[in-house]
């Protein structure tokens, strides 16, 4: 055990998720030693993160101000949406440069074990925004990009049930199968099965 | 490597652990309730791909270490969750058979076999058949409760023994009670309810399936407060799980 302030930050660095004691000592040690300036910096990051950030309000991605960079861009297609769990799968799919459409955060799955179920996510803020036109146009397709685990698999099937009653819409799901520079024996038989079922003609 | 040892479970929960890594809780015919360390594999490149996710059906080798012990091979045997995301119903279902086996398998390390075959029977029957999901689940909370000796009386009365049918059923009490017997503020279900948890608990599915709807939901309910009442605590899939009667459609 340290003696006061030096203890009490690696205790707290420890509640970090994935920083361990070892770690949190070891960064404690380096703020120890760090410049000032840098700490200011990291200080006024910190403040920032809690005070500064809001969520969207209407995709709920985090954001600076009350709407978001990506829902404000008049250059993004309005008629296509991709719906995910988290803020941070938003920035996964940015990174592809594919999309040009607009996103919906749930945030979260639906996961019964740990007691989230549909009024938990921002389902209803999804249908809210499927019967308002945004930009003068209407939405046509929603693309479902719930991680392919149990609980995302569950989700996409709870949206389809929720989405297909709207009329010219077409739900679409993110294709899962093989991952690139893999080797086929290796495959988990669901991977492999979801790859088979998914083919496509060349 | 001689400490390796193998075993068939069911994945009934995981849990995030570190960058990569999960911890898996699995229900096996040997070990009972078994928690192991599946390094890597919330990568998408990991050996292990979706074998260890909730529902799954697995044979897997472990090696024992110092705390939790490392899976390090695994072969699917049943992928019980492609049958049931597909349906929310069943897959609401599907997690109250999950946390439930979860709860009654309290001590690690302990064998379990009859709820292991309980619970895969359960799932093959929610994941593989056109059975109410809702049904499928009762019966399996109502045996899964016999095997830990909190069985509902359903044919004789829970306090005295008197033979039925009777009319009250008592959560506190331990379910129907004589006329005699019966406690204040105990409920009074439709006779239907009574010869449905009977059937549910001795597997008599020709008088199942001739159970009105309503009786269905008053057993599930009663069920429910049975099952609650004894664990002594909330289960958080049970509020979840979609009671609604099927349609043709889904």
């Amino acid at each position: 055990m340290y003696e006061g302030p030096v203890q009490d930050l690696i205790d707290e660095l420890g509640r970090l998720p994935g920083v361990g004691p070892k770690s949190a000592q070891r960064i404690a040690f380096h703020l120890l030693a760090a410049d000032p300036a840098d700490i200011g910096k990291l200080q006024d990051a910190l403040q920032k993160v809690k005070d500064g950030v809001v969520f969207c309000d209407v995709c709920g991605n985090v954001s600076a101000e009350t709407t978001c960079r990506i829902c404000r861009d008049p250059r993004r297609d309005p008629s296509v949406v991709c719906v995910v769990e988290e803020p941070k799968d938003v920035l996964a799919v940015e990174r592809t440069r594919e999309f040009k459409g607009r996103y919906h955060v749930l945030g979260g799955a639906l996961d019964p074990l740990s007691g989230v179920g549909p009024d938990q996510l921002r389902i209803r803020q999804l249908l809210t925004r499927m019967s308002t036109r945004t930009d003068g146009q209407d939405i046509t397709e929603i693309i479902i990009a719930t991680d392919p685990n149990t609980e995302g698999e569950a989700t996409a099937t709870y949206l389809v049930r929720m989405l297909r009653d709207f009329p010219g819409l077409a739900v679409t799901r993110l294709a899962s199968g093989l991952p690139m520079g893999g080797d086929l024996e290796f495959a988990d038989e669901l991977t492999l099965g979801r790859a088979l079922s998914g083919r496509r003609s060349m | 490597m001689a400490n390796l040892y193998r075993d068939t479970g069911v994945v009934l929960r995981v849990q995030k652990l570190g960058e990569a890594d999960r911890i898996i809780t699995l229900l096996t015919q040997r070990h009972g309730k078994l928690r192991a360390v599946a390094k890597g594999v919330r990568r998408t490149t990991s050996k292990f791909g979706a074998r260890l996710e909730p529902f799954g059906h697995v044979d897997a080798q472990f090696y024992p270490g110092r705390t939790l012990d490392i899976v390090t091979q695994v072969q699917t045997l049943d992928a019980f969750g492609v049958g049931l995301v597909s349906d929310y119903q069943r897959y609401t279902a599907g997690c109250a058979v999950l946390e439930t086996a979860d709860r009654l398998a309290a001590e690690e390390g302990e064998p379990a076999l009859r709820l292991y075959l309980l619970v895969t029977g359960a799932l093959r029957a929610l994941a593989t058949t056109d059975r109410d999901p809702s049904l499928v689940l009762d019966a399996f909370l109502l045996r899964a409760m016999s095997f830990a000796g909190w069985a509902p009386a359903v044919d004789e009365c829970a306090r005295c023994g008197e033979a039925g049918p009777h009319r009250a059923f008592s959560v506190q009490g331990g379910g129907v009670m004589c006329d005699g017997c019966r406690p204040p503020g105990s409920s009074s279900p439709a006779s239907d309810t009574l010869r449905l948890l009977a059937a549910l608990l001795h597997g008599r599915w020709a008088v199942v399936d001739g159970v009105s709807p309503s009786a269905r939901r008053e057993a599930s309910g009663l069920v429910a407060a049975h099952l609650q009442w004894h664990l002594e605590r909330q289960l958080r899939s049970l509020p979840l799980v979609e009671r609604r009667a099927r349609v043709a459609d889904d």
